[in-house]
């Protein structure tokens, strides 16, 4: 098996089919059933590199720019990615215990919810203003832009950072 | 070129002076001196000088000092002539005499044969080794013709090629490039003071505060002698009293202990400020240092030494710097304008005050090295204990596989019992030492009662000027007291400060040329030229000579231990070689610039290791400027694309220690990633694909099949299978190629290969059956 040249093909049509599977269409007139969209850099570049894999989780193709596609197709993809990744994004920290596990309770994109850490080293500064948290059970959320919080949520915050 | 004659080889000249003599009496007139070798054993090990020479017409051997024959046990060896008065021995050089240097345990041995068999034998420690391999290749070089006259090392001049001048020393290293070592500077403490000139102005202004903040504090007790003898001391007499005074006075105490807040307040700030920064240069320096020293380095030293030297120690200096430093230059600034105050007012009085000082100067003498000695003690007790930490950490599964939690539990008790020792023996010391300095010091406050009630009682002193006096005495004694405790931290400061130049001192072993040569575009032909390394006095490789030419990929074949990854260290220039030259294009590897040569080597190690950072980050760590374009094609090349897909954060996931973790074939992928993305030259695999499991190994194979492609490649590999690409195999053993070919030809000739080979197609039938 050589290396397939993924970037070469281009999607044409992606849709769900009636079991609610994707199906991607390529310009050779190909067609997968049960496609999975990913990104290749969900934190540090969205809207770039989004590779489309077979039900195996082989490459068929890689997306650039998602602002160069036809924007129904885009509209599906990013449904797709959305529906795939569940990373709410914290807006306010209520409380932090600070004793080894600590217990949060946050405010988020998607609700208020709680959450357990097992070590403060699952809070982590990614980009110099970004910060993603890791919970017990392997959840991540995300804090884009540390500033940007309150007062109160950054002195919380600052005992873990 | 002129007719040679023996004359011409003559090196007599270059013999050390204190042998000069005894060699010219040992010799003839018509003998020419070839080689000379300084034995420093004899043959029971015991340390003993002597020599052995090489003529055109015999070799010498004297026994020094001892005037024992050197040969043992061979006194009536055929051919040995015995000059007894000159406790020596000499044999013709016949055409089957020869030489040759051995490691034998500890210490080599240098043994001259002949048909017959073992003629003589002088041994030597390794500092002779180098010498002894030198002295041998003396007599080959005079049989072969090579031998050049005068010149000890070198059969023909070789120009520098950075330089272009010519090279001596048998390291085949021009000596104007190769940087001399720095010179030795003195105390460690003093040496920080370098450190404070690099912020000279913040040093100065704390020096300044410190000077005003401490004058400012003297005043006071000045003021207390006019309210009492202008004052408060001529009322109580019923005389007349200055009161007006008063509010003046009051006023300047008042004003004395505000100027000497904010001066002090001032003070603090800056100097803290200062020395905070003196010990991040520091850091920075020794860290900056500790990464541009070479392998060996790091090969005997412990991580967590060097962990508690670059943090530790570093911390304990601005420690120092910050606090006791200050209150030192404060405490030496008080006694002497103290001193001088005391004297200007009574001389008397300030001489009885000054009696109990000699007394502290001899004991804090006394203390000062053995308080020394217990801290240093401290400190390497201490980093023993981090080591233990840096130790295990990183090995515990190891530990628990093997269940030894409670060995390394007793393992660190021990460890940390050791800083305990150490500790209670400055202790000990310590709490005797301190209450002394406070019994002397109460002492001088009686003497200063004693003498002042004296003198006041002769009329000779004022109520005030005794006050005065007990005043600045009391805080005479309360510094000096302060001063002793400075003593300790001193000695703890300079322990530290020793242990932190002990890296900076340090000489990469492997010398970044003073002119460089630019490496340009490599086009990567690897040329060893008899090349030979040794691992101290062991001798690790041997005699090597091959040329791979650019874009060749050449597999490195051979029993575990037999130099295989040697050779490669010698490549990367992570090692220097003893003998012979590597050369890069033609060019001797020791003449770039290493950082430059290294940035066209791509390295893949058996074990892939991985900083903390994305999967993006690692990939680019040799190219930080990397697009994400870049990154991803390289991760496809080396087929770890699809694997870092699946993962929740794809490129962007955390790994290397606490980051997410990876089965070794996904880490193995990602270095060969990140070996790829530099786009190197020269291409190194050593053992890449030893620790993965076959399906793995296969995707590895895949991916190196992409890394090859027009590169100069040599791959190390236990399973010769995938050296399959390979135009060549190189076979060593105990640091010696021998055999070189293409698979087929090896196999032909049945001889190690062809054996290796069966040995693992055997085991493959075995498996597949
Ligand atoms: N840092 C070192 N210090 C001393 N001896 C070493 C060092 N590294 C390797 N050696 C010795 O050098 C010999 C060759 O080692 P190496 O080149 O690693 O063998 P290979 O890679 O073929 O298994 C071995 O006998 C080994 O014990
Ligand atoms: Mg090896």
């Amino acid at each position: 098996m050589t290396a397939p040249q993924t970037s070469a093909l281009k999607p044409v049509s992606l849709e769900h089919d009636a079991w609610g599977q994707l199906i991607l269409e390529t310009d050779d007139g190909r067609r997968f059933t049960g496609v999975i969209p990913a990104r290749a850099f969900p934190v540090s570049d969205p809207e770039h590199w989004v590779s489309i894999c077979d039900s195996q989780g082989h490459e068929l193709l890689s997306i650039e720019n998602l602002s160069s596609l036809a924007s129904g197709l885009r509209t599906v993809l990013e449904a797709e990615l959305a529906h795939r990744e569940f990373v709410p994004v914290i807006q306010r920290l209520v409380s932090a215990t600070t004793q080894e596990p600590s217990d949060w309770v946050v405010e988020t994109d998607r609700g208020r919810t709680a959450f357990q850490l097992n070590s403060e080293d699952d809070v982590r500064r990614i980009e110099p203003d970004q910060a993603s948290i890791v919970d017990s059970h392997g959840i991540r959320y995300l804090i884009p832009c540390v500033a940007k919080l309150d007062p109160a949520s950054r002195r919380i915050l600052d005992h873990f950072l | 070129m002129p007719v040679r004659t023996p004359e011409n080889f003559d090196i007599r000249q270059e013999l050390p002076l204190r042998l000069r003599a005894t060699v010219d009496a040992m010799l003839g007139r018509e003998e020419a001196l070839l080689g000379w070798f300084e034995v420093d054993l004899d043959a029971r090990l015991n340390f003993v000088d002597s020599f052995v020479l090489l003529t055109d017409k015999r070799i010498v051997g004297t026994s020094g000092g001892d005037l024992r024959p050197t040969s043992p046990q061979n006194n009536g060896a055929p051919g040995g002539m015995e000059d007894a008065a000159a406790g020596e021995k000499s044999w013709p050089l016949s055409a089957e005499l020869s030489i040759q240097s051995k490691e034998k345990g500890g210490a080599g041995a240098l043994e001259l044969v002949d048909a017959n068999g073992l003629l003589a034998q002088w041994r030597f420690t390794p500092a002779r080794t180098k010498a002894a391999h030198h002295f041998v290749d003396r007599l080959k070089q005079f049989r072969s013709g090579s031998l050049s006259d005068g010149d000890l090392s070198e059969s023909s001049e070789v120009l520098c090629p950075s330089c272009g001048s010519p090279i001596k020393g048998d390291q085949g290293l021009c000596e104007t490039c190769i940087a001399l070592p720095g010179t030795r500077p003195g105390r460690s403490l003093l040496r920080l003071l370098r450190f404070a000139r690099k912020r000279g102005a913040m040093s100065f202004l704390g020096l300044v505060l410190t000077v005003g903040s401490t004058s400012a504090g003297m005043v006071p007790p000045y003021l207390t002698k006019p309210i009492l003898d202008k004052v408060l001391v001529p009322y109580q007499n019923g005389q007349e009293a200055a009161f007006r005074l008063i509010p003046w006075l009051l006023g300047g105490l008042a004003a004395a202990s505000i100027l000497t807040w904010i001066l002090s307040w001032a003070r603090t700030y800056v100097v803290a400020w200062v020395s905070e920064r003196i010990a991040a240069d520091l850091r920075n320096q020794t860290y900056a240092h500790l990464q541009r020293l070479s392998l060996e380095y790091f090969g005997g030293k412990r991580t967590g030494d060097l962990i508690a030297r670059v943090s530790t120690d570093t911390d304990r200096i601005c420690y120092f710097l910050s606090v006791y430093l200050v209150d030192f230059a404060n405490d030496i600034l008080m006694i002497v304008m103290t001193a001088g105050i005391l004297l200007s007012i009574d001389v008397r009085l300030a001489a009885a005050t000054l009696i109990p000082l000699p007394l502290i100067a001899w004991l804090v003498h006394q203390v000062r090295s053995r308080l020394r000695g217990g801290f240093q003690l401290g400190s390497r007790a201490w980093a023993d204990m981090t080591s233990v930490l840096a130790d295990t950490i990183p090995g515990i599964r190891v530990v628990k596989a093997f269940a030894q939690e409670h060995r390394e539990i007793e393992r660190f008790r021990r460890a940390n019992d050791r800083v305990l020792h150490a500790n209670d023996r400055v202790n000990r010391l310590w709490s005797f030492f301190g209450p002394v300095i406070v019994l002397l010091t109460d002492l001088g406050i009686l003497i200063v009662w004693i003498v002042g009630v004296w003198q006041v009682y002769n009329k000779n002193v004022t109520v005030g000027t005794l006050t005065l006096f007990v005043a600045y005495i009391s805080r005479f004694y309360v510094r000096l007291d302060s001063m002793s405790r400075m003593v300790s931290a001193t000695q703890r400061t300079a322990a530290a400060a020793q242990r932190v130049f002990g890296i900076l001192d340090r000489e990469a072993t492997v010398p970044e040329p003073v002119h460089p040569i630019k490496t340009g575009r490599l086009s990567g032909r690897i040329e060893f030229r008899d090349v030979g390394f040794r691992y101290g006095a062991r001798t690790v490789v041997e005699g090597l000579n091959l040329t791979i030419e650019p874009g060749e990929m050449i597999g490195l074949v051979g029993p575990s231990g037999s130099g295989k990854t040697t050779v490669v260290n010698l490549v990367c220039r992570f090692y220097d070689v003893a003998e012979g030259t590597v050369l890069i294009d033609g060019t001797d590897v020791r003449s770039f610039s290493i950082e430059e040569y290294r940035q066209h080597i791509g390295l893949v190690l058996q074990e892939p290791f991985l900083f903390y950072g994305t999967i993006a980050e690692n990939i680019s760590y040799g190219r930080p400027g990397a697009t994400r374009e870049e990154i991803i094609s390289a991760a496809r090349a080396a087929r770890a694309h699809e694997f870092i897909l699946r993962l929740p954060d794809g490129y962007d996931s955390l790994v290397g220690e606490r980051g997410q973790s990876l089965s070794g074939g996904e880490r193995q992928r990602i270095s060969i990633a990140r070996a790829l993305l530099i786009d190197p030259r020269i291409l190194i695999l050593d053992e890449a694909t030893s620790s993965v499991d076959t399906e793995t190994e296969r995707e590895i194979q895949l991916a190196l099949d992409n890394l090859i492609q027009g590169r100069t490649t040599i791959a190390i590999a236990h399973r010769l299978s995938t050296l399959s690409r390979a135009s060549r195999l190189v076979v060593m053993e105990r640091g010696h190629i021998v055999e070189i070919g293409p698979h087929q030809e090896l196999l032909a000739q049945g001889g190690t290969y062809s054996r290796l080979y069966r040995a693992q197609s055997d085991h493959l039938e075995e498996r597949a059956l």
